[in-house]
């Protein structure tokens, strides 16, 4: 742990930001699966509901190498280059 | 010496916590395991603690965690060691020196502590327990021990330990936010990700850094130095000191920073607009005085240039807290359409020693001994002004004036901007070659050889910049005719000193709009 002192004005609150929610679905959405066990099935559940409900969508599956380890740069940069959007199914 | 100040609540060895005042006398000692001089006492606890523990709390102090079951183990010892690897409860009582042994009352009050270890002292001490608690001796063989032993210097005092603990109590001059980051999070990459950084590195301003940078002022850390724009955000001395931490400062440098802050956030010199402009406008700093030598500024061979610690970080600290603090991000409130690398750091001190001329700071009312920095609002530059041909004095200062003709567009005239300009050694040496050449009449050349009759700033089919064809045409012959020069007061051009004494390259800073509607350069003495 390290602690570091604010440089502001301290009117913004100090945290990683989620980004700005649009209330909307458009373009491509990436579903990725880390490689944990039955994460598939998540994602397969997932793809099917949005295929449904935003059928506009495109919908474009990603698989890491193993969850044990950080995803490749490339494959990072595939999907930030191909999506608009991604899901990541975490747990197993 | 001190007097306890104050309760507290520690695990002994065993997990028991220990809540001071007890209620009961207390003979309190810290130790510190590495101490020859605490070894040499802990047995003298023990016997306290044997002969006396059913009527007082004798209590170690120890000042680490692994050290303190060293040192119950090495004497036996059986009275309470309580774990104080924290130092709070050391910080908080405030000696210096251990073995540091104090007898107090019921209610934690009571006499002066005894520091290091005087046999007689000690025995006066074990007397007096004796009598308070009216109880039989200890039975320690004085005699046995040495007259004197010095301690040593405890733990708390350490230099990086002092600094952590006074950034930690209660009457810290560190208010700011703290941010804690955790461990496996990258801290660079947390600090860009936050929007700390002007795109570069930056130090962690942890509290110890930021406690060392207040040490390089005598103002309070909670003062407000300036209210800076664009968002209008007061500035505490805490604040300045933790972005010049972040841009690389040492805290000998703060007071300038301060200065610098103040003379940009004031209404003459318009941080709003120098910020806001499309033109892409930034402070640049001179720096004048004492504080050039004592900060080992760099004045000569790359005097605008990278390298020198002071002249790199002063003017990048002012730039983060404008940014941090001040809000003026590009995108926001900064709309400059290129923007300009001096709004990463400019700063340079002039190199008053090499120049004939007052320096900038006594032309502008200030005495030779103040250390004094100058803001300028400037858009372009340094702009370089090349001649290694002129040998007589005024070609030089004519080549320095059409040198200064392209500022924002040669044929534009009778300008009311500011410009400084940067003269070189050598372009000084020729200046100088026939006998004295003041400021003054270099300023007056610098008019006299860039005078143009005005129809040359009519638009035409080159450039429709300048007078409009509609107002020309209204104009006489004679009108047309007049000449005028670069600038529409000499006072417009600022001229100062800098560089090697090797090369015939002077150099020209553009300004902005000058003036009560754009920007006036502001001078603020350096308050060490």
């Amino acid at each position: 742990m390290t602690t570091i002192l604010d440089p502001t004005d301290e009117r913004v609150p100090v945290e990683r930001q989620i980004t700005a929610r649009t209330g909307d679905i458009s373009g491509i959405v990436g579903l990725l699966d880390i490689h944990k066990p039955r994460g598939n099935i998540l994602l397969d559940e997932l793809e099917l509901l949005l295929a449904t409900r935003y059928p506009k969508v495109e919908l474009r599956r990603y698989t890491k190498p193993t969850f044990a380890k950080p995803c490749p740069s490339d494959l990072r940069l595939q999907i930030r280059s191909e999506c608009d959007y991604l899901v990541e199914a975490l747990a197993d | 010496m001190s007097v306890a100040p104050s309760g507290f609540s520690l695990t002994d060895l065993s997990g028991q916590t220990r809540v001071f005042p007890t209620g009961r006398p207390s003979l309190i000692c810290f130790l510190k395991e590495d101490c020859n001089t605490c070894n040499l006492v802990a047995p003298i606890l023990e016997a306290f603690h044997q002969a006396w523990g059913d009527h007082a709390d004798i209590w170690v102090l120890g000042q680490s965690k692994d050290g303190n079951q060293i040192l119950q183990d090495r004497h036996g010892l059986t009275l309470p060691v309580l774990d104080d690897s924290a130092l709070k409860t050391s910080f908080a009582w405030g000696f210096e020196i251990v073995p540091a042994v104090y007898w107090l009352d019921e209610r934690g009050q009571g006499g002066p502590c005894l520091e290091g270890f005087v046999r007689d002292e000690w025995q006066a001490l074990a007397q007096q327990i004796s009598a308070d608690l009216k109880a039989p001796d200890c039975g320690v063989v004085w005699a046995d021990l040495p007259d004197w032993r010095p301690g040593c210097g405890s733990k708390h005092l350490d230099p990086e330990i002092h600094e952590r603990l006074l950034a930690e109590a209660d009457n810290s001059p560190i208010r700011a936010r703290r941010i804690e980051i955790a461990s496996s999070d990258d801290l660079d990459e947390f600090m860009f990700d936050q929007g700390f950084s002007d795109g570069l590195p930056l130090v962690p301003p942890t509290p110890e850094r930021v406690l060392r940078m207040l040490t390089g002022t005598k103002r309070g850390s909670q003062e407000i130095v300036a209210v800076v724009p664009p968002n209008m955000a007061p500035a505490t001395v805490e604040k300045v000191a933790i972005n010049a931490v972040m841009a690389g400062c040492r805290p000998e440098y703060l007071p300038v920073v301060i200065a610098a802050l103040e003379a940009v956030c004031t209404d003459e010199f318009n941080m709003h607009g120098v910020t806001a402009t499309t033109m892409g406008a930034s402070p640049v700093l001179v720096i004048n005085g004492p504080i050039r030598q004592k900060l080992g500024m760099n004045m000569k061979l790359a005097a605008l240039g990278p390298d020198n610690r002071a002249n790199a970080t002063i003017g990048r600290a002012l730039r983060l807290i404008i940014r941090n603090l001040g809000g003026a991000k590009p995108g926001g409130v900064d709309r400059s359409t290129l923007s300009t690398p001096m709004k990463f750091t400019m700063c340079f001190p002039e190199w008053e020693e090499g120049s004939p001329w007052e320096p900038l700071h006594v032309e502008r009312g200030f005495a030779p001994s103040d250390s004094v920095v100058t803001a300028f609002a400037m858009t372009s530059g340094p702009v370089q002004i090349v001649d290694q041909e002129s040998r007589q004095p005024d070609q030089i200062a004519g080549t320095l004036g059409l040198g200064l003709e392209g500022m924002f567009l040669s044929k534009i005239h009778r300008m009311p901007v500011d410009a400084l300009l940067v003269v070189c050694p050598e372009h000084v040496k020729t200046l100088l070659s026939d006998g004295p050449y003041s400021k003054a009449r270099l300023r007056d050349r610098i008019q006299e050889v860039t005078r143009r009759p005005l129809r040359d700033m009519v638009a035409n089919e080159i450039s429709g910049a300048g007078i409009p064809l509609a107002s020309a045409a209204k104009m006489t012959d004679a009108q047309l005719d007049m000449l005028v020069p670069k600038f529409s007061s000499d006072q417009h051009i600022h001229i100062v000193v800098a560089g090697s004494e090797a090369g015939k390259f002077s150099a020209a800073f553009h300004g902005w709009v000058t003036g009560p509607a754009g920007s006036v350069p502001v001078s603020r003495k350096i308050e060490c």
